[in-house]
């Protein structure tokens, strides 16, 4: 993720301090990718030292207000009109995670991938039902429609990953693979398990 | 009185004799109670749809009992099982089961009448089901006038007439494109949250996620679940407005 593009393109909008772009970077976004007011500060010094933001004194109340500059607007603009292209596989833990189980003589794969399609599949559940929920208001506010597609990525990222088990599981035993080992195998223990979301 | 709408005890189903038999499901246990949406996932062969037509009372376990609204299907007869599919069970299928020569109304007022009712209130009950999956409007067209989606609208309202209250759907979407089947999941989990029991098989795990609880099957039998998180840290949290 873009922090740098994605801060500018906030002050494209308005100037702001660094609390202000912080909280309207996560409203926009649903809160998705929460960011930390160092990470703010950081990028801002650094927007300033490229020419791309300025400070443009305060706002009364103390906070130090950032304005984009013409060479910023066109940052923002190239970026807006640039595809997302990742040159190199994102790094993918599950993928890792499943290269090494199958390497392995001790590890349960069946095991591990049914520990991981359930818990994607709850990740899948409270994005639909959150999904749900957002969609009921029948809102045209632009916040709600970008939290809206927001939620729409991660189920369709879900959904993905399950789908991809699933493919795993199958292709595995069509070619007869052993991959149920002994009880005393390594427990499986999924990888996006936590309450935080991992893309 | 327990208000569970479906219940399997070790309920065992297996095709064959001998050295040929196999085993489609050992000794499944399930409880679905009233406003539940539970989904049934698992690879071909499973036994997913051998869970459901057991459920049903279309076919018999080999083994164990199965409880609809607390009644034991082992203990009807055919009749009584007949009288007890039509008043309590409603069934949804793939390629929608419906009576092409019927309107969307003649086809959901059908299993009523079948039952004994009246045909002016089987239609009433028919035109409040059409109502309650939004399609009230088409009630006097044929199947061949409406869409897919739309003909599965008809056989769901067909599924809940007369207020059923255990509706089975077995890959109900499997024919519909992704905004037509979104649509159908959406109706059947307003119909869980009105107060029905609901099982929907399916291979889709995007339709799964609409469910309280996914079952997945394997081999027969039931190998893990994933049961939906009501804690109020939820993944992600709602904007500020």
């Amino acid at each position: 993720m873009s922090i740098r593009h994605s801060l500018l393109a906030l002050l494209h909008d308005q100037p702001m301090y660094g609390y202000q772009l912080r909280s309207e970077f996560e409203e926009r976004t649903g809160s998705t990718w929460p960011l930390n007011i160092g990470q703010v500060y950081t990028t801002l010094d650094r927007l300033e030292r490229d020419g791309l933001a300025v400070k443009d004194g305060d706002d009364g109340e103390g906070h130090v207000v950032y304005r984009i500059t013409a060479s910023g607007k066109t940052e923002v603009s190239q970026w807006f009109a640039a595809p997302v292209v990742a040159t190199n596989p994102p790094r993918n833990e599950l993928a890792i995670k499943l290269s090494l189980a199958m390497t392995l003589d001790n590890v349960d794969v069946e095991m591990l991938l049914q520990a991981q399609r359930t818990a994607s599949m709850r990740n899948l559940q409270t994005y639909t039902r959150q999904r749900r929920e957002a969609a009921k208001s029948d809102s045209n506010d632009s916040q709600d429609v970008a939290w809206i597609l927001v939620l729409d990525s991660l189920v369709f990222g879900a959904e993905a990953e399950i789908r991809w088990l699933d493919h795993c599981e199958g292709w595995l035993r069509k070619h007869r693979f052993r991959t149920s080992k002994s009880p005393a195998s390594h427990a499986a223990e999924p990888t996006n398990a936590t309450k935080e979301p991992t893309r | 009185m327990s208000d569970q709408v479906l219940q399997l005890r070790k309920v065992c189903m297996t095709y064959g004799n001998g050295a040929n038999s196999v085993g489609a499901l050992r000794d499944i246990n399930l409880d679905v109670s009233a406003g539940e949406f539970v989904a049934v996932m698992g690879p071909s062969g499973s036994g997913k749809s051998s869970l459901l037509t057991l459920a049903g009372g279309l076919e018999k376990a080999t083994s164990g009992d199965i409880y609809v609204e607390n009644t034991p299907l082992g203990a009807l007869n055919i009749n009584e099982l007949a009288r007890l599919r039509r008043r309590a069970i409603g069934y949804v299928f793939q390629d929608f089961n419906l009576v092409p020569s019927l309107t969307a109304v003649e086809n959901v007022a059908l299993p009523r009448e079948l039952d004994g009712v009246p045909s002016r209130k089987a239609r009433r009950q028919a035109m409040d089901a059409l109502r309650s999956v939004g399609i009230d409007k088409l009630a006097d067209r044929f199947m061949d006038q409406i869409s897919g989606g739309q003909r599965q609208r008809v056989a769901i309202a067909r599924a809940i007439v007369g207020q059923r209250r255990l509706i089975l759907a077995d890959e109900p979407t499997g024919a519909l494109d992704t905004a037509s089947g979104d649509g159908i999941m959406e109706v059947l989990r307003h119909r869980a949250d009105a107060g029905c029991a609901v099982v929907l098989v399916t291979h889709e795990a995007r339709h799964a996620g609409w469910a309280d609880r996914v079952l997945f099957l394997k081999d027969g039998r039931i190998v893990d679940q994933a049961a939906q998180s009501y804690d109020p840290t939820d993944l992600l949290e709602l904007p500020a407005n």
